[in-house]
């Protein structure tokens, strides 16, 4: 089973909007999976879950918009570009379909023998 | 801030190394202050129109004025150092200002970044709140209401929204 981590900073307004676009991919691809929610709240949090920004979704680990060199872990809304040059505090339903179907294409599969 | 009080004077140093008075634009028909930064992604989303906008009214005599207010400590890509490289990047063709001390904000009440704050000719405000209702797409909005609001002033008309919650990412407080 698929690990989704969804953390966000409440005073982020986007985070509500991005749980609901992500349990909406998820439907749509068909992934079956809890997703663990976390409110970070202090920069002790930010520091111990390597937190960019909210919101930040991992899956299986992996972040869906793996942070460039010059990012650091902040208490902020976080950015996120689209392919156009948009940017938005929400990744996009591609962004989040990708990073499922990359997780999906490389979990162990079962074996018949 | 309420709609119809005065709009609050202030002088502040903006990317293009001078100090900027509200009284400096005394003789535009409309000034909007928009509380904005660098770092907040609904700043990054709504900054491509807040160009625009000003390119639009700018034959009409409309200034548009930015402030950045937050804490340059805690958020490093908020310095002036880094206002005055997006400024540049950009092509921002409005003054931008940094509101050091963040009197500037606490005395508009400004909460969110963008916030705008739009004067009429006698410097009273007449709308107040977000720059339209669609932060992630440009071609999906609905309700333009810093371009609708301006319009109406430079028509001599009540804009048809005075007042909408601002949506972005708070102003960082020292």
């Amino acid at each position: 089973m698929m690990k989704i981590e969804f953390l966000y900073f409440e005073d982020c307004p986007s985070h509500e909007q991005a749980l609901a676009r992500l349990q909406q991919v998820m439907v749509e691809e068909g992934v079956d999976a809890p997703i663990a929610i976390t409110k970070v709240e202090t920069e002790e949090q930010v520091a111990a879950l390597a937190f960019y920004g909210s919101p930040t979704i991992r899956i299986d680990g992996r972040d869906i918009d793996p942070p460039g060199p010059d990012m650091r872990p902040m208490l902020s809304c976080r950015i996120y570009q689209f392919p156009d040059g948009r940017f938005s505090p929400l990744p996009s339903t591609d962004m989040i379909r990708q990073a499922l179907q990359n997780a999906a294409a490389s979990s162990p599969t079962c074996t018949s023998r | 801030m309420n709609i119809d009080d005065p709009a609050i004077s202030f002088t502040l140093p903006c990317t293009d190394g001078h100090m900027h008075s509200l009284s400096d634009w005394d003789d535009r028909p409309v000034l909007v202050v928009i509380f904005s930064c660098n770092h907040c992604p609904y700043a990054r989303a709504w900054e491509g129109r807040i160009i625009d906008l000003q390119a639009r009214f700018k034959p009409q005599g409309v200034k548009f004025a930015v402030i950045n207010a937050n804490d340059p400590v805690k958020y490093p890509e908020d310095s002036f150092e880094e206002m005055q490289k997006r400024a540049q990047a950009q092509g921002y063709n409005f003054p931008y200002l940094w509101d050091e001390s963040q009197e500037v904000a606490r005395a508009y009440g400004a909460t969110r970044t963008p916030e705008a704050f739009v004067f009429d000719a006698e410097r009273r405000l007449r709308y107040h709140g977000a720059v339209d209702d669609n932060f992630e797409d440009p071609n999906g909005v609905q309700h333009h209401y810093l371009r609708d609001a301006i319009a109406a002033l430079l028509a001599d008309q009540e804009p048809p929204v005075a007042e909408t919650p601002p949506v972005g990412c708070s102003i960082k407080w020292k």
